[in-house]
């Protein structure tokens, strides 16, 4: 189906449930997901909201995509204000409970208010029902979504559900589905556990409808599948690689940043790559990797299915563990592992296990506790701060024992469930703080692949690789190649990425796609699907007006052109060696040229023409 | 001369038997290009998509490109992530 046209509204305070029809003035123009529900947050919410009070608002949404035939066209965002950096809050997960959402006849669901205590919530199709969720709390994910199962015996039961981590106010909790699917960035799921609000459980058997014109949605889904399977990428590395295959790369081209981003370069990076997933260990046999995984619709089926050593410390008495559960992904190894120094494959594993068990986003966690790693080697922080880890960079003890500490939300467990920015604040050495907009970094280095650098500065919600790729063209050669040390044309580029990734996240479509398919591609199948015009141009600019509006929202927030920055060691401390040695960011450069591109004052502000052409005046 | 041979991903298994991981020491003539090697090993064109040497991308001609002594080519096929 495309648009359901209803969306649910449930107030937590008062435990109405209500629905209502979907603005269509608004989908015609935000398209669905990411760019329809920022508009209902923008229009609903004064943005100087504090992000854990009952004023702000929290959001599931599905696009007109999600649950048609369309592959990949599984996806749902989470949408709100994020108290990690106090910025619009867009985290986008696959897995199967989107298509149940268009199931049950929902495009989107909006909670308001806080609950008294505990609570879930329930849907059946048109049945909604918010019910206590005492028993529910204090659990774990995997636990939590095991009780939700048993009470309603219903093995096709979809949840989404919080860990612990977001109950104890971690500041970059996610939201888990299907046990191993995340809404992992930026604290959406703490501003769900601040809500009482544990889990969403839904079931719907409504089925497929109201696709605009119905064959020509066919023949251009049909055309788009055959792009996917007949392109290498999306034909046959992201299957049989995942993600991971970019850990070699990404460390030959010396784009990897290692030990807090101190360094770029990783000596145990083949250790725990995606080749190495596959290599079978002295302790039974098997690989790391057991077998790659499907979201609902996805005929590329990037994901990762693994066991981990049962002779490993991290798990070797705990057999609960012991079974194949979600996989490294390369930010998570990147985080867990380069940037903290570990190249345990097993040590890797597990955590990343436990950040779907416990719901938390292992890219801030990775980095933050890097940042404590080098706090620690400065005597910033202690032994005795730590509760007796010795959190040296390196030890694969140590990354595991932080990890349980987050989880377990011992007092240092809770300082490193602060984030970054707001730790390295508090140990006064804000500059170790490897953030944006206090979000941390993803997976490249901003010295030695310089437009990744504008897109992370310039990212509507903090450091983040998901909202402008570069890397796509400045390293993996899509779709054409640049010059990774070249600033030059990369303000364009990452305007470019940034405009067409806010339309994809507005579809129902995971972003993977685009590895093979271009707006020519995407723009008929949305066309075919909704009512109204989606041409290549239209969608475009819908991904721009979507851009803008995040935009807006966030200056209304306070953020200002001085938030577009880096941190000083990436603008001033240059690369000490390999094929990058010598290079710094040139953000500089790149930041008042991207504005301009953008149609954006030296301020950073969208002009009153820019908004008038987008519709946003 | 020496130099060094790296395949990642779907072409590992095109390096000999008996490498370990992705790297194999190698013997060339002097003057052997990218290109020669990449024949050499039967890589097929299409699947040379990164081509590394020394960690930077040779974007012109490989057969153009001669290799150094201890140079380091590295070579993936069509790959991505994120």
């Amino acid at each position: 189906m495309s648009w359901t046209r209803k969306v649910l509204r449930v107030n937590l305070t008062t435990g109405n449930c209500t629905t209502e029809p979907l603005n269509m003035d608004w989908a015609k123009n935000y398209l669905g997901q990411r760019g329809l529900a920022t508009k209902y947050l923008v229009e609903e919410t004064d943005p100087n909201v504090d992000p854990l009070s009952p004023e702000n608002i929290f959001i599931m949404a599905t696009g007109p995509l999600t649950g048609t035939m369309a592959s990949t066209a599984g996806r749902y965002s989470v949408i709100t204000k994020s108290p990690l950096t106090g910025a619009i809050a867009c985290s986008n997960s696959g897995g199967f409970i989107g298509n149940e959402f268009k199931n049950a006849g929902l495009d989107m669901i909006i909670f308001e208010g806080k609950a008294a205590s505990p609570v879930y919530l329930y849907i059946e199709n048109d049945t909604v029902e918010i019910k206590p969720a005492d028993d529910l709390w204090g659990k774990s994910a995997w636990e939590a979504d095991a009780m939700i199962h048993a009470k309603h015996q219903d093995p096709n039961l979809k949840i989404a559900v919080v860990g612990r981590p977001a109950e104890e106010g971690c500041l970059y909790a996610a939201v888990i589905n299907d046990l191993h699917r995340a809404a992992g960035r930026s604290g959406v799921g703490t501003v769900m556990a601040s809500k009482n609000l544990k889990a969403v459980a839904v079931r719907g058997t409504k089925g497929v409808k109201g696709l605009e014109k119905p064959a020509e949605f066919m023949s251009a889904v049909n055309d788009g599948k055959k792009v996917l399977a007949d392109n290498a990428v999306t034909g046959q590395g992201l299957p049989t690689y995942g993600t991971q295959v970019l850990m070699n790369v990404i460390n030959s081209v010396g784009g990897l940043p290692a030990h807090n981003m101190r360094d770029v370069g990783f000596a145990g990076a083949e250790n725990i790559s995606g080749e190495a997933m596959h290599e079978p260990r002295a302790s039974d046999g098997k690989a790391n990797l057991t077998t790659n995984g499907a979201c609902f619709g996805c005929t590329i089926a990037c994901g990762r299915i693994s066991t981990i050593d049962k002779t490993h410390f991290s798990v070797k008495d705990k057999p609960e563990y012991h079974g194949a559960s979600g996989g490294l992904e390369y930010e998570a190894a990147w985080s867990l592992g380069a940037d903290t120094g570990v190249d345990d494959i097993d040590a890797l594993t597990y955590i990343q296990f436990v950040c779907n068990e416990d719901g938390i986003d292992p890219i801030s966690l990775g980095c933050t506790i890097a940042a404590a790693m080098e706090l620690f080697e400065k005597g910033k922080i202690d032994i005795e701060e730590t509760g007796g880890i010795d959190l040296r960079f390196g030890s694969a003890e140590a990354l595991v024992a932080a990890t349980e500490a987050v989880i377990a939300g011992t007092p240092f467990g809770k300082i490193l469930g602060m984030g970054s920015k707001r730790m390295c604040e508090k140990y006064d050495d804000p500059d170790l703080s490897m953030s944006v907009k206090g979000q941390e970094f993803p997976a490249y280095d901003p010295r030695g692949i310089q437009g990744i650098g504008l897109a992370y500065a310039t990212s509507n919600r903090g450091a983040c690789h998901l909202r402008g790729y570069t890397i796509a063209s400045e390293i993996l050669g899509i779709p054409v190649k640049t010059e990774q040390a070249d600033s030059d044309g990369k303000p364009e580029l990452v305007k470019a990425f940034q405009d067409a990734t806010a339309l994809v996240d507005s579809a129902g479509l995971c972003i993977f796609t685009t590895f093979a398919w271009g707006m020519e591609d995407i723009a008929p199948q949305i066309d075919a699907a909704c009512e109204g015009d989606w041409s290549v141009d239209k969608c475009l600019e819908a991904g721009e007006r979507i851009w803008n509006m995040e935009r807006q929202y966030n200056n209304a927030a306070g953020f200002t052109a001085d938030d577009d920055t880096l941190p000083k060691r990436l603008l001033k401390e240059a690369i000490k060696s390999g094929p990058t040695k010598g290079q710094v960011s040139k953000l500089g450069e790149m930041l008042p040229i991207y504005y301009e591109v953008r149609g954006w004052t030296p301020q950073g502000v969208p002009t009153p023409d820019t908004l008038s052409r987008l519709g946003l005046s | 001369m020496k130099m060094y041979l790296e395949l990642y991903a779907s072409l590992m298994h095109l390096l000999p038997p008996g490498t370990s991981r992705h790297k194999r020491e190698i013997k060339v003539n002097e003057g052997t290009s990218v290109q020669d090697v990449i024949d050499e090993y039967h890589i097929p064109l299409e699947m040379a998509h990164i081509v590394l040497v020394n960690g930077v991308f040779v974007c012109e001609d490989r057969s153009q490109h001669i290799l150094k002594e201890l140079d380091v080519l590295s070579i993936w096929p069509p790959v991505a992530g994120g």
